[in-house]
C-alpha cells in the first residue's frame, strides 16, 4: 500500500511550516534513515528523514512552499514491489486509511469523548522526525501527564528542561512555566496557542526604486518576539563600566594552559560565565515573570545571541553557572557553528533564564538590548577599549568596557538589578572566581 | 592499624545505611559503614522482615484451618509458637549475614561501635576494640527510630511489650490488648488473632489505620471484627499496669466512659522515637523538627558535609523511602545530580489479613486540597482470581484529577494488594494518566485486574461490575 508522507511537527507547537527544499526526486528509492527534505519552522531549518522504504511515487508539495499544515500529506511513497504509477493514481483511499503513525491514540471506541488526547499531544507524539542527529536524539522526553498539561495550556515542551530522570519533562517542570501568552487560564484555552498575526499586511507602496523579499520565519519570529517584548515588558537600563584588564590577562594565561587542548577561550566565554554567577548571586534577577506569578529560576542558563544569515538566533548554554569556562567555550562554539547552518534543535535555542549580548566586536560602545521574555533580562556588552581610568586615586589607562542590563521592571525592581550590575562588575574584574 | 579516612561514612546500616553504603562504594567512594548492633538495622533484625516471616507461618495456620473451604482435610493441627519464632529469627539470621556479604563484596569498611559526631566530619567509634576515630568529607546519619514508650507505662518486655518483644514471645497472650492501629500495630494484632489470640485493638483516631483512606479503615474494621477481634476506635488508654498474671488496663471509650479491663498482655505500638541522641547533633548546630532531623531534597542537613536519610528524618517512616534517600544522597555525595523524591510515589503496605497497600493522596485529602476527582472503587468479587483463590473480600480504589487525568491515589486491601500497588507506582512515578492505565493490558486471571477495573470505575466504565 502505497505510503503517505505528511507535513511533521517539528515540535509540539508547531502548526505550519515552509518546505524548504526536497533532497528527494519523484522515482528516487529510498529508505529508513534517508533524508527527504529540508524544513524550515519559525527559528530552525530541520531534516527530514524517511521512516518507511519504497519509492517517492509523486511529490505532492513543491520545494519552497510556505505555511504547510502539519499533517498536510506533502509525498506519497510507493512500497515495494508496488506500482509507483499505481500509487500515484490514487492517492485518494490511502488518505482515508489510518496511517500508522497515528496509532498513539485512543483507548476503545468507547472511551472517546472523555479520553481523545488533545491534538497538539498527538501530534508531539506522532511521525518523530529526525532532525540533525545529536546524541540525546531529538525526542522530547515528556511524561504523559506533562504532555497533555503542556497541550492543555499551550505550553512549548521543546523550550522547556526536564527534572525527571534522563532529562524527562514531568508535571513540576510546567509549574509556572509560561503558556502561550501568560493570561488567564480560560483565555489561554480558548485562544489558539499561536499569537495572532503580527501586523494586518496592507500593500506597501512606494515610488522609490526597491526591492521586496518575502520574509523568514525567522525574521518574522525576531519581528513578533521582540514587538511583544517592547510593548509588554517595562524595561529599565542600568548600565556599569568595567575594568578588563585582568580578565584579559587570565584569559591570556588561560589560553596558553589550554591551547594543547585545542580550546580558545574568548572575552565573551568568560562573560558568560560571569552573568551565570552574578544572577546566581542575585537570584532575584534569575526570574520570570508570569502573569500572576513570579518563577525564580535554581540554575542560570544564558542565551547568547549569535548572528546568523537570517537573523538572530539565541543559542542556550544550560546551568552556565555551573560549567567550566573551557566547556561553555566548546559548547558555545558547537552551538553557534550549528546556529550558522540553521541546524539548532528546538531545546537549543527556547529556554533560558537570561541572556547575553555582545556588540564589542563592532566597536559599539554602549547600547540597550531588547528583552527575550519571559526572561527576565538580558546583558548588552560593548567593545572594550582603552580609556583614562582612576586606578588608585590616580589617572591611569585601563581596558574599560560598558555593560548594560535591560531588566524587566515587572519583576525585578531597580535596586536588584543595580545588585546584579554590581555583582556582574565584580566578578568580572575578580575573574579569578570564574575559574574557582 | 585501621584505616581512618574514607570519602563517606555511613552512620547506622539499616536499609537506609547500608544502601547509601553500596550506592556509594558502586560510584568509587571509599566507604565505611558504623553499626552498634547488628547489620541490616530494625528493618531485617527486628522489623519488616522477620514480621513477615511470623505473618506467613499465621498465614498458613490460617488456611490449615480452613481446609475444609477447599475440599481438603487436615485434622490435629496446632501451633507451635517456639517453632514460629524459630524461623522467623533464622531469616532475620539470613539477611543479616547477607548483608555482611554485601559489604565485603563492595569493600565497605565496617566498623562495629556506637559513633559519635565530635566534629564536622569526624566520627568517634567506641566498640570492643576501645574508641577510633574516622574521618570523611561525608558523613550520612543514618539511625533510625525505635518504638515510642507510653509515658505512663513504659515496656517492661514480659506483660507490656513493644513490637521487638512481640517478635520474641516465650509464651503464646491468651487475650491481647494492642495499643495503637498503625501498620505495627494492626500486623501484630493481625498475626496474634491468626495464632488464636483473643485480640482487642485500641486506637485514639476515629478510625483504624488513619493514614490509609477512609474506605479502607472502615473495610478492614468490619474485616477483623469478623475474624473475633474487639475493636475500640475514638478510644485511649489511660492507665496500664503490669500485673501478677497479666496487664489491667482503664480505657476511656468513645463516648466517655472509662473502664476496666484485663488482658494477658499488652503491645504498645503508638509510634516511633528518632535515635537522635547521644551521636553528636546538638554540638554540630543540626536542626531537627520534632527531634527528626531536617533535611532538604538531596538528603542535606544544614551542616556542610552532614547528610541525614530515613526515619531519623521525616516521615513517612518506611524502609523504602530510607533505600531511596540513600541512593539520592550517594549520587549527590558522589556529584551526581539525582531527581528528588516525590513523597506521593511513596507507596505504604500493612501485613494484616486482608493486606492493605496504597501510594498518594486519599479521597478526602485530594478533596482538602482543592482537586475536582473521579473516583473508582472495584470489589473483589468482580475477579474471578479472587474467587478462585476463596479471598473474595476487598476492593480496589483510584482517586484521578478530574481536570488532568492524574493519578492522585490508588487504595486496595485484599489478598496480596502489598504485591500489587507497585503497577500503580510506577504509573505514577511515570505520570501516566488514566489513558495509559485503561489502555494497558492486564493478564488474566489475575488479581491486578482489579487495579485495571478500579481505573475504568472511575471513568464510570467497568467490565465486571
Amino acid at each position: 500500500m502505497p505510503i503517505e508522507l505528511k507535513m511533521p511537527a517539528l515540535s509540539p507547537t508547531m502548526e505550519e511550516g515552509t518546505l524548504a527544499k526536497w533532497l528527494v526526486k519523484e522515482g528516487d528509492e529510498v529508505k529508513s534513515g534517508d533524508l527527504l527534505a529540508e524544513i524550515e519552522t519559525d527559528k530552525a531549518t530541520m531534516e527530514f528523514e524517511a521512516i518507511d522504504e519504497g519509492t517517492i511515487a509523486q511529490i505532492l508539495v513543491a520545494e519552497g512552499t510556505d505555511n504547510v499544515a502539519v499533517g498536510t500529506v506533502i509525498a506519497v511513497i510507493a512500497g515495494e514491489g508496488e506500482d509507483a504509477s499505481a500509487a500515484k493514481a490514487a492517492p485518494a483511499p490511502a488518505a482515508k486509511a489510518e496511517p500508522k503513525e497515528e496509532s498513539v491514540a485512543p483507548a476503545p471506541a468507547g472511551a472517546a469523548s472523555e479520553t481523545a488526547p488533545a491534538p497538539a499531544a498527538a501530534a508531539s507524539a506522532g511521525a518523530a522526525p529526525k532532525a540533525a542527529p545529536t546524541d540525546k536524539g531529538d525526542r522530547i522526553k515528556a511524561s504523559p501527564l506533562a504532555k497533555r498539561l503542556a497541550a492543555e495550556r499551550g505550553i512549548d515542551l521543546a523550550a522547556l528542561t526536564g527534572s525527571g530522570p534522563g532529562g524527562r519533562i514531568v508535571k513540576a517542570d510546567l509549574e509556572g512555566a509560561p503558556a502561550g501568552v501568560a493570561a488567564p487560564a480560560p483565555a489561554a484555552a480558548a485562544a489558539p496557542a499561536s499569537a495572532p498575526a503580527p501586523t494586518p499586511t496592507q500593500p506597501f507602496t512606494t515610488d522609490i526604486p526597491h526591492s521586496a523579499e518575502k520574509l523568514s520565519n525567522m525574521r518574522k519570529t525576531i519581528a513578533r518576539r521582540l514587538t511583544e517584548s517592547k510593548q509588554q515588558v517595562p524595561h529599565i537600563y542600568l548600565t556599569v563600566d568595567v575594568q578588563l584588564d585582568k580578565l584579559l590577562k587570565l584569559r591570556g594565561e588561560l589560553n596558553g594552559a589550554l591551547e594543547p587542548q585545542g580550546v580558545k577561550l574568548s572575552v565573551n566565554d568568560l562573560l558568560i560565565k560571569a552573568l551565570a554567577k552574578a544572577l546566581i548571586q542575585v537570584p532575584k534577577c534569575n526570574v520570570s515573570f508570569a502573569g500572576d506569578q513570579l518563577i525564580s529560576y535554581e540554575r542560570a542558563d544564558i542565551s547568547v545571541a549569535v548572528s546568523v544569515p537570517a537573523g538572530l538566533i539565541t543559542p542556550i548554554i544550560v546551568g552556565a553557572d555551573e560549567k567550566s569556562v573551557s566547556k561553555i567555550s566548546t559548547e558555545m562554539k558547537e552551538l553557534a557553528g550549528r546556529a550558522k547552518e540553521g541546524k539548532l534543535q528546538p531545546h537549543e535555542y527556547q529556554g533560558g533564564t537570561a541572556s547575553l549580548s555582545n556588540m564589542g566586536m563592532f566597536g559599539i560602545k554602549q547600547f540597550e538590548a531588547v528583552i527575550n521574555p519571559p526572561q527576565g533580562m538580558i546583558m548588552a556588552i560593548g567593545a572594550g577599549e582603552k580609556r583614562p581610568y582612576i586606578v588608585d586615586d590616580a589617572l591611569a589607562i585601563a581596558t574599560v568596557m560598558s555593560a548594560t542590563g535591560s531588566f524587566d521592571h515587572r519583576a525585578i525592581d531597580g535596586a536588584d538589578g543595580a545588585q546584579l550590575m554590581q555583582a556582574f562588575k565584580q566578578i568580572v574584574e575578580n575573574p579569578l572566581g570564574l575559574v574557582a | 592499624m585501621a584505616e581512618t579516612s574514607y570519602d563517606l561514612i555511613v552512620l547506622g546500616s539499616g536499609p537506609g545505611g547500608y544502601v547509601a553504603a553500596i550506592r556509594a562504594a558502586q560510584l568509587g567512594l571509599k566507604t565505611a559503614i558504623v553499626e552498634r548492633e547488628l547489620l541490616g538495622g530494625i528493618c531485617l533484625n527486628w522489623g519488616c522482615i522477620p514480621t513477615k516471616a511470623l505473618l506467613r507461618s499465621a498465614e498458613v495456620y490460617h488456611y490449615m484451618q480452613h481446609a475444609g473451604a477447599y475440599g481438603l482435610k487436615a485434622a490435629e493441627i496446632s501451633a507451635d509458637l517456639d517453632a514460629v519464632v524459630k524461623r522467623s529469627r533464622g531469616v532475620a539470621s539470613q539477611l543479616n549475614k547477607g548483608v555482611a556479604g554485601l559489604m565485603k563484596k563492595h569493600k565497605i569498611a565496617v566498623h562495629m561501635g556506637t559513633g559519635k559526631l565530635t566534629a564536622p566530619g569526624k566520627l568517634e567509634v567506641t566498640g570492643d576494640k576501645g574508641v577510633e576515630t574516622l574521618t570523611a568529607k561525608n558523613i550520612i546519619v543514618a539511625t533510625g527510630a525505635r518504638a515510642r514508650d507510653l509515658p505512663f507505662a513504659p515496656a517492661d518486655g514480659k506483660r507490656i511489650w513493644t513490637y521487638r518483644h512481640a517478635l520474641v514471645p516465650t509464651e503464646m497472650p491468651k487475650k491481647l490488648l494492642v495499643i495503637g492501629s498503625g501498620a505495627i500495630g494492626i500486623e501484630f494484632a493481625s498475626f496474634y488473632s491468626d495464632m488464636g489470640a483473643d485480640v482487642t485493638v485500641v486506637e485514639m483516631l476515629d478510625r483504624l489505620v488513619p493514614v490509609e483512606d477512609a474506605d479502607v479503615s472502615n473495610f478492614l474494621e468490619k474485616q477483623l471484627k469478623k475474624q473475633g477481634m474487639t475493636i475500640m476506635t475514638g478510644a485511649g488508654v489511660e492507665e496500664l499496669k503490669a500485673t501478677a498474671g497479666g496487664v489491667s488496663a482503664k480505657i476511656k471509650a468513645k463516648d466517655g466512659k472509662v473502664e476496666s479491663a484485663e488482658f494477658s498482655h499488652a503491645i504498645v505500638a503508638i509510634g516511633i522515637v528518632p535515635n537522635t541522641e547521644n551521636i553528636g547533633l546538638e554540638a554540630l548546630g543540626v536542626k531537627t523538627t520534632k527531634g527528626h532531623i531536617d533535611t532538604d531534597a538531596m538528603c542535606r542537613t544544614n551542616v556542610a558535609g552532614l547528610w541525614a536519610i530515613g526515619d531519623v528524618t521525616a516521615p513517612p517512616w518506611l524502609a523504602h523511602k530510607a533505600m531511596h534517600e540513600a541512593v539520592i544522597a550517594a549520587e549527590a555525595i558522589a556529584g551526581g545530580h539525582p531527581h528528588a523524591m516525590d513523597v506521593r510515589n511513596i507507596p505504604g503496605c500493612t501485613y494484616c489479613r486482608p493486606q492493605i497497600a496504597s501510594v498518594g493522596l486519599t479521597e478526602a485529602k485530594a478533596k482538602e486540597l482543592g482537586y475536582e476527582v473521579k473516583v473508582g472503587n472495584f470489589p473483589f468479587i468482580g475477579n474471578g482470581k479472587a474467587i478462585a483463590l476463596g479471598e473474595a473480600e476487598g476492593f480496589t480504589k483510584t482517586v484521578f484529577d478530574a481536570k488532568t487525568g492524574e493519578l492522585l491515589g490508588a487504595h486496595m486491601i485484599g489478598a496480596e494488594v502489598t504485591e500489587q500497588i507497585q503497577g500503580y507506582t510506577i504509573g505514577k512515578t511515570a505520570e501516566l494518566v488514566e489513558d495509559d492505565f485503561i489502555g494497558t493490558v492486564f493478564p488474566h486471571p489475575t488479581l491486578s485486574e482489579t487495579m485495571h477495573e478500579g481505573v475504568l470505575s472511575a471513568y464510570g466504565r467497568p467490565l465486571h461490575i
